[in-house]
């Protein structure tokens, strides 16, 4: 529903960075928890920007636990310690919306 | 953390040129694709914060009785602190007239499409409102379990209402707003009698399953019954303004 719009705002900021320059390739790091489905992302980009490639990664879930200091990786049923089972859990990665890189066509500078 | 070179990731951008073939440069950014709405709603919470004016962003399901809940609050605390309200649907005034109704200012966003409010929405909505005549801002998000918490308003705290018709394993459906929010109240107590498949307990445990560790409330806003933890919860936000 709102992939498109946020598709729009992605390619104000790739433009920002672009000038003039075609944009080769568009890298993103959408993570589970973000709220956005890169699957829709995608395809919204192909309506919003055809012709540039568009590269999402995905970054898995991990917690780390306050009661036990463990690092573990989590999943959407489960966001709760891996290694203890404790819920009081910090997100360490799996809620990114990040614009990655954008790789422009325009000659390498020396 | 960006795990390329350690930086806290603050939102600014960040620009490294660096060549990948002879005919293509590959930026690194690291900005959020949200960054406009961050920084906007970064500016109307820096505008709140002038005016020391505590906001509110309530959400849930449409028909959860956020409005119900808004109107039984005016009731109780309308004395106490100088409320304000802006509404969020996509069609109608309905909701800002019953607000207006009690009393108090309310400003209705209709989005026409939108499935949530943006700051972009609610800056507009505050140039609306004399903050000055403020002490509390509710703002009464879209009718959305899935978008609203992705899109950050300038709003100090988070409250999601979940009804006892709805399901206690709501928390686990829809992990993300439940982890955005700061209190989860059960409403709609008075119709629990007639459900027999609601168990707060069971909508405790799926919260805590996400590792939210916000507190949970039961109440209902139509029979003003359990309101007082609410109030409590308000006006210790409101003393910490």
């Amino acid at each position: 529903m709102h992939e498109l719009s946020i598709c729009r705002g992605l390619l104000r900021q790739v433009q920002a960075i672009a000038g003039r320059a075609p944009v080769h390739r568009v890298t993103l790091r959408v993570g589970p928890l973000s709220g956005v489905d890169p699957g829709l992302l995608g395809r919204a980009w192909e309506v919003a920007a055809p012709g540039s490639a568009l590269v999402i990664e995905a970054p898995p879930l991990r917690v780390r636990c306050r009661a036990c200091g463990a690092e573990t990786a989590a999943t959407m049923d489960r966001l709760t310690c891996g290694a203890c089972g404790d819920w009081h859990t910090d997100l360490l990665s799996g809620d990114e919306l990040l614009l990655v890189a954008v790789e422009l066509e325009e000659p390498a500078h020396v | 953390m960006c795990d390329a070179c350690g930086c806290a990731i603050t939102g600014t951008v960040t620009i490294d040129a660096r060549p990948v073939a002879a005919s293509h440069t590959d930026h690194a950014v690291l900005t959020r694709l949200l960054a406009d709405n961050d920084a906007t709603a970064a500016h109307n919470r820096a505008h709140l914060d002038d005016h020391r004016v505590l906001a509110i962003n309530l959400m849930s399901a449409p028909g959860s009785g956020k409005t119900a809940l808004l109107e039984a609050t005016i009731d109780l605390l309308g004395g106490e602190f100088r409320i304000g309200v802006i509404e969020g649907d996509l069609e109608t005034e309905n909701d800002a007239v019953r607000i207006r109704a009690k009393g108090v200012p309310a400003v209705q966003i209709t989005t026409g499409t939108a499935c949530h409010l943006d700051a972009h929405m609610v800056h507009e909505a505050l140039h609306e409102l004399d903050l000055d005549a403020l002490d509390i801002l509710f703002i009464e998000n879209v009718g959305n379990l899935v978008c609203p918490a992705a899109f950050a308003l300038g709003q100090h705290r988070n409250v999601t209402l979940l009804s006892v018709t709805e399901g206690d394993d709501k928390p686990a459906k829809y992990p993300v707003i439940f982890r955005a929010s700061d209190l989860v109240l059960i409403s709609k107590a008075d119709l629990a009698p007639f459900i027999d498949d609601f168990d707060p307990t069971r909508a405790e445990a799926a919260l805590r399953q996400i590792a939210c560790p916000a507190a949970l409330m039961t109440l209902s806003a139509k029979r003003k019954t359990g309101l007082t933890p609410w109030l409590d919860w308000i006006r210790n936000e409101a003393a910490a303004r």
